[in-house]
């Protein structure tokens, strides 16, 4: 039986407009600008664009602006616009080689060609809180120091241990391999490392924190080092059909990490060192590291391991780690269920009656021989 | 080499330097392409294609050099113009400005105009492609300064 529920437009339409009042607060607190959110907020602003699968920062600050700061739900938003509009294809695969650097660190060498650069970072902090920045309208406006910059290369740690053949060389294919694409076909199973990685890059944080924080546990152990974080601007090139000639759009934001792990070798390959990949939007090293850790395990079966934890569960991993899907299932809950639940009701109803019924029963035999003696 | 669509150049060089110009002009904000251009004598010119916003997937390399994989997309506005005199302006450019997109490719076509392209070069290309190596230059100075001297203690012996 279907039965139509109407009504409650009126209180939907004055719900939207109490949200709106409650999202802008106090008016005599000036509004937020989208300028203001890219550029003080920018982790949020990176976080939005990477889940949300859409690197657009003044998009992002509008859909945190009307998210209320509820970031999944800014996602959400970013997901939902990029559907309105046409796709014009594929870039050239980004080199993070010549990335302009803000920051470069290495956990495996202190001395690498290039140097360790901290750039922006919270590490080292001592995580108090700074007073100044409330006590403040602009908090303490500090001038960056600068040093004579020199033109030095920064070849990826990966490749220094690849030069001695320490390390697994990465995965060539033939260029007319298709790459895997989760925007144009659902995720199906097996999904090969292309599909992981995408799913993985546009995964929740938290979800793959979790995951990655679970195997150094002792879930899937992968014993993983940080050879390289980097992030900073890397160029966007695409190929114009009509120009016969690839164009540079522009410069994105990205953070990469090389986790580097144990060994892998067999009778034919000498041992060597493994490797997990990060690459995320704006500057989320946790995610980038998280992902590297997670990309790492689910590759146990190409690297002869045992499955023995969550992490390595590459259908578990990747049906669970997009938060606009689980968003969407989870709260989908709040929406009336009156007619499933109605039918619910007459079930255990109709169960109790039954199993009072039976109750009855019994205790009338139970009754009966004591009455026949 | 097949002939390009456009302008029936098949030369690298000229494309390569068309390139730049292109991508000096996606890097500029939209109020810095603004002000270059109003201060052009606007030429006459036809739409071929409506400045238009969509995406662009952007690929990234497993590993860093290994098979391509597909990271996420952009925001990209593209545009194409005919100037009267028969030269085709392209612009292609990250974000949603339809206006930068449009005047970008006006600049690119008249940067195909041989008697314009000297001042296109020195009067628009030449100070937004300063301003981007002077902002990037401040980064990078501001990053060298973050760059780790590490220095080893001696430890005395006796």
């Amino acid at each position: 039986m279907y039965v139509a529920v109407k009504g409650g437009e009126k209180a939907i339409r004055n719900a939207h407009k109490l949200t709106a009042k409650r999202r802008r607060g106090d008016t005599s607190v000036p509004a937020l600008t989208l300028e203001q959110i890219a550029q003080q907020l920018s982790h949020s602003v990176a976080r939005v664009m990477g889940e949300g699968s859409l690197y657009d920062e003044t998009l992002a600050a509008l859909a945190i602006k009307q998210a209320r700061g509820d970031l999944i739900e800014a996602a959400f938003l970013m997901r939902a616009y990029r559907t309105t509009l046409p796709r014009f294809g594929y870039s050239t695969p980004v080199d993070t080689g010549a990335m302009r650097i803000e920051r470069r660190i290495s956990a495996t060498y202190k001395d690498l060609p290039g140097g360790q650069v901290l750039g922006p970072t919270f590490d080292y902090s001592h995580r108090l809180l700074d007073f100044a920045l409330a006590a403040e309208d602009d908090g303490v406006l500090r001038t960056a120091e600068t040093a004579e910059s020199v033109d030095e290369a920064m070849p990826r740690v990966t490749d220094l241990l690849g030069d001695e053949g320490l390390m697994e060389p990465d995965p060539v294919s033939d260029e007319d391999t298709p790459v895997g694409d989760l925007t144009r076909e659902p995720l199906s199973f097996p999904a090969d490392r292309d599909l992981r990685l995408q799913n993985l890059a546009r995964g929740d944080e938290g979800f793959l924190l979790a995951l990655a924080y679970s195997t150094q546990r002792g879930y899937g152990r992968t014993h993983p080092f940080a050879g390289e974080i980097r992030y900073g601007e890397v160029e966007v090139e695409f190929f114009a059909e009509e120009l016969g000639f690839a164009v540079t759009l522009g410069s994105i934001k990205v953070t990469e990490c090389q986790m580097v792990n144990q060994f892998a070798g067999s009778a034919r390959a000498a041992p060597t060192f493994t490797r997990g990949y990060g690459l995320v939007f704006g500057q989320v090293e946790r995610k980038a590291m998280s992902m590297a850790m997670v990309d790492r395990s689910m590759r146990w079966q190409e690297l002869g391991e045992e499955q023995v934890a969550p992490a390595q569960d590459i259908e578990f991993v990747l049906s669970h780690s997009d938060n606009i899907q689980a968003t969407g299932f989870v709260e989908h809950l709040k929406l009336p269920h009156y007619v499933d639940f109605q039918a619910e009701l007459d079930l255990v109803r109709r169960m109790r009656a039954e199993w009072f019924g039976r109750r009855e029963q019994q205790e009338e035999g139970e009754a009966a021989p004591e009455a026949a003696q | 080499m097949t002939e390009t669509t456009f302008n029936d150049r098949t030369g690298t060089a000229a494309d390569g330097d068309r390139k730049k110009i292109m991508a000096t002009l996606a890097a500029a904000t939209p109020e810095a392409v603004a002000e270059k251009f109003e201060s052009l004598a606007p030429p006459a010119f036809d739409l071929v294609r409506q400045p238009e916003t969509g995406l662009v997937m952007v690929r990234g390399r497993m590993g860093g050099t290994g098979s391509p994989f597909n990271l996420g997309e952009v925001t990209v506005t593209r545009c194409v113009v005919r100037l009267e005199t028969g030269e085709t302006g392209s612009a292609y450019a990250l974000g949603r400005s339809k206006k930068k997109a449009l005047q970008s490719a006006v600049i690119d076509a008249l940067w195909q105009r041989p008697e314009a392209r000297a001042r296109i070069e020195t009067d628009i290309i030449a100070p937004l492609a300063a301003a981007q190596k002077s902002a990037a230059e401040t980064v990078r100075q501001e990053t060298a300064a973050t760059k780790v001297d590490f220095f080893t203690m001696v430890r005395g012996d006796n």
